[in-house]
């Protein structure tokens, strides 16, 4: 989702899913906690599917890095997994998780871009094929370092061990085949350079990495907003029967793709008008958040964020180049 | 700029400074930085009238999402009389980002800078009778702001581009917006040598000096600023003007949306 270079130090209550004693020493000191634990809790959505969600928030050193939702899915040689979370940690209890639900174990691993908290808990799965797009290894091998570098300072313990590893495997199909389940692929762009959909055939589930939110905040540290727009009237179009969105709850009805659309286009209008009324980011960022967007997650700091990453270049565009 | 490392390292773990650097003027430094004593001796030379000031507003994001381009908005329009306005920071290889003479314009002014690490931003507002009235805010930091090179090389174009100007004014409103074309290498990156803008001059087309920048090596690449005016004090044409370090001139007129 993020590329972290902000170091946000928000302290907000916990609510990491089923971590009722997590969220008890929510306020404690790192220091003060036994042990640090992803209590990761998969919810079947569709028939061999389970979603794992995470907080809506960013990164804080309370949940963990654990805000990234993840998609596990049987398969006859064993599940695939789409993401792997942000740490060596999250990637083991992913592991776990995997070894309760099949004998078999992981068979694959998807990611479906290059930002931390979607791939970093490769590690674990080095060994097994790791499918993406070619742009996302070429980008994860470009941008690995300097994202765990941000990812220690922001997380601090629960990194520990973590060290990126880059997809493996580029897809160059338009379908891949685990066993004997199907996935067709969609490789599309706007989220980062190169950004994966897929879609289960079986149920008709699509798993849209950060091409689409839901009540969380969009990211934009990489966007290009009119590529992502296009890409998510492609997606549209697939008329999927649910997704599983990159952040944010499981959708049966498609709103978070309606909704990351609104967004995007609320964004990139208010800081074309920003721009020619001659603001400073300063008083951009004082912005009033449209009713719609106001009780989505991380707001208004990813407003904040999208500020710093946008304004630059499209200032740039509206500003008249003077006369020498 | 070897002497001032030194310093920092001396006193950015020690919350008083040594007598060698005692100030004229004690004041209790909210954010205890243990170094704000050696800057306003060194930086502002240690003036007898000086005091933290809430009336100057220092407006920046809590944290740098981009260490490249901090924004920052610096308010001191409720301090009669400003004369300039020095913007430093307490931590950072080189302290200094800029100073703003508002001539003939509000002492009120956004830009955006390069950070090294987390450290309150200070603005150090002078007065025509010699008072110095000083806010400040904090701002959290990855780093590495002004030791990595400039975006610019990345492009091969850059040359092209230098000097140039975008921008507009609009009078109604009291406001211009500039941004102009910049490497601003700090001289820190790597065997990138020093290569900023040093002063850009904003007049009227009759000559009547408006404002004047001072920029140091923390100001972003492309520095970006907003200018504020009272009713009636910008016209709908204004001409920038400086030079960078090696020569190059800068050399704009700014005018309104209406008349480009
Ligand atoms: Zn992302």
């Amino acid at each position: 989702m993020t590329d972290a270079r902000s170091g946000l130090t928000r302290r907000r209550a916990v609510s990491l899913i089923g971590t009722a004693a997590l969220a008890l020493t929510s306020s404690a000191s790192l220091a003060a906690r036994p042990k640090l634990v992803y209590d990761l809790m998969p919810v079947q959505v569709a028939d061999g599917v389970w979603m794992i969600e995470g907080t809506t928030e960013y990164f804080t050193n309370e949940n963990g890095g654990a805000i990234v939702n993840c998609a596990l899915i049987e398969t006859d040689t064993g599940m695939v997994i789409v993401d792997t979370g942000p740490s060596l940690r999250y990637g083991e209890a992913l592991a776990q998780i995997a070894a309760q639900m099949s004998v078999s174990g992981v068979a694959a691993i998807f990611n479906t871009h290059h930002h931390p908290d979607h791939y970093f808990g490769n590690q674990v799965f080095a060994d097994k094929p790791i499918y993406a797009l070619p742009g996302t290894r070429t980008a994860a091998l470009r941008d690995g370092d300097g994202f765990s570098d941000n990812m220690y300072r922001l997380l601090g313990d629960w990194m520990r061990g973590t060290e990126p590893v880059p997809p493996n495997q580029g897809i160059s199909s338009s379908t891949v085949s685990i066993g004997k389940r199907e996935f067709v692929i969609y490789p599309l762009e706007g989220h980062t350079g190169a950004d994966l959909a897929v879609l289960d055939k079986k149920t008709g589930t699509l798993i849209t990495g950060d091409l689409a939110f839901l009540d969380r905040a969009p990211t934009t540290p990489s966007a290009d907003l009119g590529k992502w727009g296009e890409s998510i009237d492609l997606l549209t179009t697939v008329n999927a029967a649910a997704i599983i969105p990159g952040h944010g709850p499981f959708d049966k009805t498609g709103r978070s793709l309606v909704q990351t659309k609104d967004y995007l286009e609320w964004i990139e209008e208010t800081l074309q008008t920003a721009a020619g009324e001659g603001l400073s980011m300063v008083e951009l960022m004082d912005s009033t958040i449209p009713k719609r967007f106001v009780k989505m997650g991380a707001m208004p700091q990813e407003f904040h964020r999208s500020v710093s990453h946008l304004y630059p270049d499209i200032e740039r565009k509206i500003l008249p180049l003077s006369s020498q | 700029m070897k002497h001032l490392i030194a310093a920092l390292a001396l006193f950015a773990f020690t919350s008083q400074a040594s007598a060698l650097d005692e100030a004229k003027v004690k004041l209790d430094d909210p954010f205890k930085t243990g170094i704000w004593s050696y800057h306003q001796k060194n930086i502002l030379g240690d003036p007898e009238n000086i005091r933290f000031d809430d009336r100057v507003v220092v407006k920046a994001p809590a944290s740098a999402e981009d260490s490249l381009n901090v924004p920052v908005l610096v308010d001191a329009t409720a301090i009669p009389d400003v004369k300039r306005i020095v913007l430093f920071v307490d931590y950072g290889p080189i302290p200094k980002i800029l100073t703003y003479w508002p001539e003939n314009a509000q002492p009120k002014l956004a830009f955006r800078f390069k950070i090294d690490q987390a450290t309150p931003v200070r603005a150090a507002v002078e007065t025509h009778s010699g008072s110095w009235h000083v806010g400040h805010t904090h701002i959290d930091a990855a780093g590495g702001g002004c030791t990595v090179p400039a975006l610019a090389y990345a492009s091969d174009d850059w040359e092209e581009h230098l000097g140039k100007v975008n921008g507009s004014v609009w009078p109604g409103r009291g406001r211009m917006r500039m941004i102009v074309d910049h490497p601003m290498d700090t001289g820190l990156a790597g065997d990138i040598p020093l290569f900023i803008i040093e002063k850009l001059q904003v007049d009227d087309l009759s000559g009547k000096k408006l404002a004047h920048i001072e920029l140091h090596e923390p100001v972003n690449e492309d520095p970006a600023f907003t200018l504020f005016f009272e009713d009636g004090g910008l016209s709908d044409k204004v001409r920038v003007h400086g030079r960078d370090n090696n020569g190059n001139l800068v050399d704009a007129i700014v005018g309104s949306p209406k008349t480009q």
